[in-house]
């Protein structure tokens, strides 16, 4: 997986926040654009593990009496809940972030972050946002099309409220990816070879995240025990938010957890930004 | 033309090289061992979940399953060892040229594409599947004879070399486009399908697909029904030797092909 290689920071100054940020949007737009077959190959690929899951609980179901449920889902409902948590993750996962911000920091390409009046988590949450919005309108091509075939599956929010909510828990649980990604590719400060650590962070949030299964047909106890995690509310949160499993209390509960974690990751990555720019300069960076 | 003990001599030698260098970098060598365990222990996870809520899935028990998942990780594992950086690196060869370094060498460039380097650590997570496979095969209360073992030994071969004509024809796309970088990184996708039973899978076009074309459904499922004695007939591994013959062939077809047409990067 080759880094990208970025154009230079902007050098004409610019006083507006908006304007120093936004030029960094569309140079990640224009950037990421050449990975976007790349991308659709990637959504397209990843819809045949999907395929081979959801025919795995047919067959699960099918020794079952129709209309069972296994931890309260039903067949249907199990169905929607993959298939969300497909579009979710579309919309969400890191693509290239994390090699990217490890390949700036081996590269010493930070060292213009020291100098110039960028901050460097602004900087790559805006190529993050940029990422999102070209792999998710390619992704978006063979994720509809099988969500087409499957699409007496897939219902929506009950009222236009339940939409908000479900977009807002979204919008949450990116910015929490985002930090999680961006706190681990740090280690590249202290750490020759980051991807072990990127792999092994992600084991465990494939599992916590519910994208592995959903969180509630785990006994009871691990249940909740994961819910201590930030992870759940990167999947299996919005994914509930959305099919209006998640009601009332917990709802409210919920979105203050997620809230809650976003706030931690950010000041998780801050601390580890700044220990870690303590030992790049030392170093003489 | 050199003879075999000659290409044995050079992959000696290549292993040899690849230890030394893995032993440079031994943390990192360690935590690739953890991070494949981690995930040979998700899938475990996985099927361990879904038995604590039904007995059996398509006809298959919960340890025979577990086997399955023993045997792929076993397969998958040692393709890991043999092949899967190599191929990986194939269109970096093209992109750099060093391709025609090789190609100019006194020995068949297939083998040394696809033999470079030899990743020492996944034999250790391919000790793990093993060990997975004879603990699930005590929990059935299966003790398979010899010729069982060896059996199995020569289908995992076949599996073995299913996974490695299908990367290469894979990564010999990268002869065509510069944008195959990623294509490769798609067979992991595959994986994910050889460790379920096929019986899971409806008679349709996907089960077809994944039989006859990109025969993802046999390279695991045969050595576990083998020794499991799920066998249903001898058809099915009879199937798996000719699916991996047609895979090489095919391979070394497209590998020609594209050598025919390939223009080096210096020209």
């Amino acid at each position: 997986m080759t880094p990208v290689t970025h154009n230079p920071l902007p050098t004409t100054p610019s006083t507006h926040l908006w304007s120093k940020y936004g030029h960094v949007l569309s140079m990640g737009i224009q950037n990421t654009l050449v990975y976007r077959t790349n991308f659709l190959f990637r959504a397209a690929f990843g819809l045949v593990p999907l395929a081979a899951t959801l025919f795995l609980w047919e067959a699960i179901y099918a020794d079952k009496p129709a209309g069972a449920a296994i931890g309260a889902y039903t067949l249907a409902q199990m169905v929607s809940y993959y298939l969300l948590v497909t579009v979710v993750d579309s919309i969400t996962a890191v693509a290239e972030d994390d090699w990217q911000i490890a390949a700036d920091i081996k590269d010493g390409a930070v060292s213009q972050f020291l100098l110039k009046p960028l901050d460097f988590l602004a900087y790559r949450l805006c190529l993050y946002l940029s990422g999102r919005v070209i792999y998710t309108s390619v992704a978006l091509i063979p994720v509809a099309f099988f969500l087409f075939f499957q699409r007496e599956y897939l219902v929506g929010p009950a009222e236009s409220l339940g939409w908000v909510l479900a977009l807002l828990s979204v919008l949450m649980a990116g910015l929490l990816q985002f930090f999680i990604a961006y706190t681990v590719a740090l280690l590249s400060f202290w750490v020759l070879d980051v991807s072990t650590f990127i792999f092994i962070q992600f084991a465990f949030e494939f599992l916590a995240s519910g994208h592995l299964f959903p969180l509630d047909i785990l006994p009871d106890g691990l249940h909740r025990l994961l819910l201590w995690s930030p992870y759940p509310y990167l999947l299996y949160f919005p994914v509930g938010v959305y099919l209006g499993r998640i009601q009332g209390a917990e709802l409210w509960q919920g979105f203050a957890l997620q809230l809650a974690w976003v706030g931690v990751a950010f000041l998780i990555a801050r601390f580890v930004w700044s220990r870690g720019l303590r030992k790049y300069t030392a170093v003489g960076g | 033309m050199p003879s075999l003990s000659r290409y044995a001599g050079i992959y000696a030698a290549l292993i040899r090289y690849s230890l030394i260098h893995e032993m440079q970098f031994k943390v990192n060598f360690l935590l690739w061992i953890v991070v494949e365990a981690l995930w040979f222990g998700l899938q475990l996870a996985f099927m361990t979940v879904l038995y604590g809520h039904t007995d059996q899935i398509a006809g298959w028990s919960r340890w025979e399953v577990v086997l399955l998942v023993g045997c792929n990780q076993f397969i998958q594992q040692l393709f890991h060892t043999l092949f899967v950086t190599n191929l990986s690196n194939l269109s970096e060869l093209i992109r750099k040229g060093t391709l025609d370094l090789l190609l100019l060498q006194p020995v068949n460039t297939r083998f040394l594409i696809s033999v470079k380097k030899f990743e020492i650590g996944n034999i250790i997570n391919a000790l793990m599947g093993l060990v997975v496979i004879v603990y699930s095969l005590a929990q059935l209360g299966r003790v398979p004879t010899l010729a069982q073992w060896l059996g199995f030994a020569v289908v995992c071969l076949a599996g073995l070399s299913v996974h490695y004509s299908l990367m290469f024809l894979l990564a010999c796309i990268s002869f065509w486009t510069v944008r195959a970088q990623g294509i490769v990184w798609g067979y992991y996708n595959l994986f994910n399908i050889a460790r379920l039973p096929a019986e899971a899978f409806p008679r349709g076009a996907y089960r077809a697909v994944f039989t006859w074309v990109l025969p993802m459904l046999l390279v695991s499922n045969v050595p576990a029904k083998l020794l499991a004695q799920r066998l249903a007939s001898p058809w099915e591994w009879l199937a798996l030797l000719g699916m991996a013959v047609a895979c090489f062939v095919v391979s070394e077809l497209f590998w020609r092909f594209s050598l025919r047409h390939y223009t080096s990067a210096s020209a």
